[in-house]
């Protein structure tokens, strides 16, 4: 009985040990909207990019309403904020305003036709421009136009619905930066796809459903939380970093081995940055190790083969002893 | 002679199917690929049935612990100190060279004794080390939220991982054996019947 004892305080202190608590590590990151002064850059437009900010960099604003005689404060709406220094670290910090708008826009109050003025697209300043061949604008230019999203783009979709051109900032991902990665982009899909306002802005559809989509997909947090929608939502592209070509729902990936296994899609895909690495303690698709494990891709091939000779010679000794028994059997007769 | 208990029986083959299923699908999983998908149980298949076998296995185990206090059929798991080691020895030395030349078993069963050292020491790893450390591995895998994330600068779901299948391997090898060693009865079926009926043949 104490033995047992002894035993089950052995069990329970195992359970105890594996069982303990990773807070936080599963939890994707979320960053602060409301941004700290830690921008070192000095924009040569700073003085006219602020007249803009004075208004726009805030949520509150205040003007003198000639017609009234009196200050007007009001809040500005939520899709105009741009927090200057968010933009001061994004990839476009060097830009004036007016480069992008018109130059009418520093005549306040502005005038109502501005709001209708046309609104450029990544490949009109990035197309062509040999300065940016090496992320290949006209491949993801050439992959969106076939992708289901630019069927809305009547209804006006377009690059700005998953990046925001005041706030972009490139992410090249690496070992130690792809959790950051995955929550990241995973956010620009749900940005639409978990808040019914803006999803109603381009579909017709009664409600939206993440979760309730995925049901299927066992393990569904940690799905979420280490792979991006975009492995199974788009098609593979090897000649870009970021596959634009977004599938329709019906042809997304569904079979759980075109990740579980040794040549598992995420090599093409999340992990594509240094695929070519590989880990030398026999594990296929090493890489993965770094940042996650994958049931199926990550099998280890030292283990395999030792199984293999163990579970071969445990079929050869019982194989011998059966002839043995045969032997013995025959000789009693 | 009356050995194997109604509750012993309904325990073992219960462990049994689940095992078998558990093997099954353990190794679709871990070998499924896109060129072999047909050869093994498709992997969202697989993890269905692996995890609806792990839950009634976890449960047939807690009903093998809970009768083995309950009842006496726990004392056949207690390992004496005394001449232990020569008396694995002597089993060894029956099963590999004596049996054939016709001499006695060393350790007959009786109901004192129902298992010979070589089968205690194999049983209690396998059902007090391997299965505890295959159901807690198994739950880590389960639930990858609770496993902690690295382990002295290792994933711990690799070394989870590897542990589950490291002991789900051992525990198929020792299946293997255990099925093998069980034709070693007075006929190669009588150890099988008496599993079935309760009682053991002598031979």
């Amino acid at each position: 009985m104490k033995l047992f004892k002894f035993r089950i305080i052995i069990l329970f202190a195992l359970i105890f040990i594996c069982s303990f608590p990773s807070a936080g590590s599963f939890l994707l990151k979320t960053e602060n909207a409301t941004t700290q002064d830690t921008t070192s850059f000095v924009s040569p437009f700073e003085a006219d990019n602020n007249r803009c900010f004075k208004c726009h960099g805030q949520e509150k604003y205040e003007y003198t309403n000639a017609n009234l005689g009196r200050q007007v404060k009001a809040m500005m709406c939520s899709e105009r904020i741009i927090y200057k220094n968010d933009f001061y670290l994004s990839n476009h910090k060097s830009f004036s305003c007016t480069d992008c708008h018109s130059a009418e826009y520093v005549k306040f109050p502005h005038s109502g036709e501005l709001r209708m003025e046309q609104k450029y697209n990544c490949i009109d300043c990035h197309g062509g421009d040999e300065k940016f061949a090496q992320y290949h604008f006209e491949d993801i230019e050439a992959e969106y136009q076939k992708s289901t999203h630019f069927k809305m783009e009547g209804d006006g979709f377009s690059c700005w619905k998953c990046h925001n051109p005041h706030t972009y900032k490139i992410s090249v991902r690496n070992k130690s930066n792809l959790k950051e990665t995955i929550a990241y982009d995973n956010a620009i899909c749900l940005n639409c796809h978990s808040d019914f306002n803006r999803f109603q802005l381009l579909s017709n559809k009664k409600e939206i459903n993440i979760i309730q989509k995925h049901e299927w997909l066992p393990n569904q947090t940690s799905h979420f939380a280490n792979v991006r929608c975009i492995e199974c939502h788009t098609l593979i592209n090897n000649n870009i970093p970021v596959s634009h070509l977004i599938k329709p729902k019906k042809e997304a990936v569904r079979l759980c081995n075109e990740c579980h296994s040794k040549n598992s899609l995420l090599m093409a895909s999340l992990y594509k940055f240094e695929s070519k690495e590989q880990r030398r303690d026999g594990f296929f698709n090493g890489i993965i190790l770094n940042a996650s494990y994958v049931i199926g891709a990550n099998r280890n091939e030292y283990l395999n083969l030792i199984s293999l000779i163990i579970f071969v010679l445990v079929l050869g000794i019982i194989g011998i002893h059966i002839i043995l028994r045969i032997r013995k059997k025959r000789n009693n007769y | 002679m009356y050995l194997y208990p109604k509750w012993i029986r309904i325990w073992h083959v219960i462990n049994a199917l689940m095992f078998l299923i558990l093997i099954i699908t353990g190794l679709s999983m871990q070998y499924t690929d896109k060129e072999n998908a047909s050869y093994v149980v498709g992997f969202a298949k697989a993890v269905r049935w692996h995890n609806f076998a792990a839950l009634v296995l976890v449960l047939s185990y807690i009903l093998f612990v809970t009768g083995n206090i309950l009842t006496n059929n726990g004392r056949y798991y207690r390992i004496g100190r005394k001449d232990f080691l020569s008396n694995m020895g002597k089993q060894f030395k029956y099963y590999s060279s004596g049996m054939f030349k016709g001499e006695k078993h060393p350790f007959p069963v009786t109901e004192e004794r129902k298992f010979n050292p070589l089968q205690k020491l194999t049983y209690v790893l396998a059902m007090y080390v391997a299965f505890p450390l295959l159901i807690i591995s198994g739950i880590g895998l389960l639930l990858p939220e609770i496993t902690i994330t690295t382990f002295f600068g290792i994933s711990g779901l690799i070394l989870t991982d590897i542990l589950h299948i490291t002991m789900g391997f051992f525990l198929s090898i020792f299946m293997v054996i255990h099925i093998y060693t069980c034709t070693l009865g007075a006929k190669p079926t009588s150890l099988f019947w008496g599993m079935i009926s309760g009682y053991h043949r002598e031979e």
